[in-house]
């Protein structure tokens, strides 16, 4: 059975999409990006939206 | 296999305490002696209280050590180099932690240190004692130098670019390094002195620190320049609010284009199977590059970086506690090495968070 990986669009870290669902979110386990599923029969991830912090720059 | 028997010189300093610390929990090490040539007589724990209910060893004097598998030797630096073979005599393995022996040229050694090096024959023999860089070596060692706390973190986060020839070596390397004041040794002075070393944030070396030439000497080996460096190297030092702790910040730039994404590869691919390297790059939270805070007490150096594209400028940061993978963690891991035991014995704190 091939493996369900995606890599992460930020750091090309393995993610594995085992038991997920397209739209879900989930976090790369190497930078902690916020990813969406966005698809399962070619596993893929995409950077999701997010608000900047304020780092009092 | 029977356990190996250590002795350790210098026993009254933070990087003797720090190795009681950790081989007192090392299954396959008995601890036989410590000695100080100014505690003689004293209980270990009077002088590392973390200890107390652990170890009941007094100290001794250095002219009762008897012989023994290994000797840490934890003396200022300079001294050692003064009676190395007396303790060679002692043990077949001897692992030093003060700078002595960590250059392998005896031009480098006078240039850094200001005058020649008493044992230059015995430089080329000994092995800098970094895991990371000089496995093979360690595992036939007998005489194994201590590395620079700094110098440790600087070669760590960079060893991955030299050794890929991606640094552009016609500009220069800017290294600025921020360390705690347990750095500075057990032995107090005006500069440790509370109401002045307290909120300080000191530049102490903004040129011409020592730890630059084993910046040098290993960086160089990974680039195959060896002894003919020409890169300018601008270390500085600065002496933080810390207690423990390195954060080194690096700038350098490399000679062609790369994006993160190779970055990451590169690093990843160098330090997958490390067991106390750990990349530490996160896109949101608080911890998202290396801090020492959350390292104190651990062997782990953490180290993440990023990328200016448009000044092909990368920054690499790189974290350590300075008495454990500065010092005596990174010595009880080379002594692993050269035992052949797996490198994390004795090595397992993670840390703590909150601290």
């Amino acid at each position: 059975m091939s493996k369900l990986v995606a890599l992460c669009p930020e750091c090309e870290a393995e993610i594995d999409l085992q038991n997920r669902l397209v739209g879900e979110i989930v976090y790369c386990p190497d930078c902690n990006a916020e990813l969406e599923v966005t698809n399962l029969e070619q596993p893929a991830v995409a950077l999701a939206p997010r608000v900047e912090e304020d780092w009092g720059e | 296999m029977s356990q190996v028997r250590v002795a350790i010189v210098g026993g009254s300093g933070y990087t003797a305490g720090e190795l009681l610390r950790l081989l007192l929990f090392h299954p396959q090490v008995e601890i036989a002696q410590v000695a100080s040539s100014s505690h003689a007589g004293q209980y270990v724990h009077s002088l590392h209280p973390n200890l107390r209910k652990l170890c009941g060893l007094r100290l001794c004097h250095y002219d009762d050590l008897s012989t023994c598998d290994v000797i840490f030797l934890c003396m200022p630096h300079g001294t050692a180099m003064q009676a190395i073979e007396r303790y060679r005599n002692l043990a077949p393995v001897v692992i030093d932690l003060s700078a002595d022996f960590r250059l392998r040229s005896p031009d480098l050694y006078l240039r850094w240190y200001g005058k020649e090096h008493p044992q230059p024959e015995l430089l080329a023999q000994a092995v800098y004692g970094l895991p990371e860089l000089h496995r093979q070596e360690l595992r036939e060692a007998a005489l194994i130098s201590g590395t620079g706390c700094m110098a440790t973190a600087a070669i760590l986060g960079l060893a991955p670019l030299y050794r890929a020839g991606l640094v552009d070596q016609g500009l220069p390397l800017v290294v600025d390094a921020k360390v705690g004041s347990s750095a500075a040794g057990a032995t107090p002075g005006p500069g440790s002195h509370h109401p002045d070393r307290s909120g300080a944030v000191r530049s102490f070396q903004p040129t011409g620190h020592r730890h630059s030439a084993e910046l040098i000497q290993e960086l160089g080996a990974l680039a195959g320049v060896g002894g003919s460096w020409r890169q300018t190297l601008a270390f500085s030092a600065t002496a933080v609010e810390l207690v423990r702790g390195v954060l080194v910040t690096a700038q350098v730039f490399l000679n062609t284009d790369l994006d993160e994404k190779v970055i990451w590869r590169l690093y990843r691919e160098a330090y997958r199977e490390e067991p106390f390297i750990r990349l530490v790059k996160e896109r949101s939270g608080v911890y998202r590059y290396p801090e020492p805070k959350i390292l104190a007490g651990s062997n782990y150096c953490d180290i993440g970086f990023e990328l200016d594209t448009d000044q092909r400028r990368l920054v690499v940061m790189a974290a350590l506690d300075n008495l454990v993978k500065g010092a005596a963690g990174n010595a009880v891991q080379a002594l692993n090495c050269r035992f052949g035991w797996d490198e994390t014995l004795g090595l397992t704190f993670p840390g703590l968070h909150p601290i």
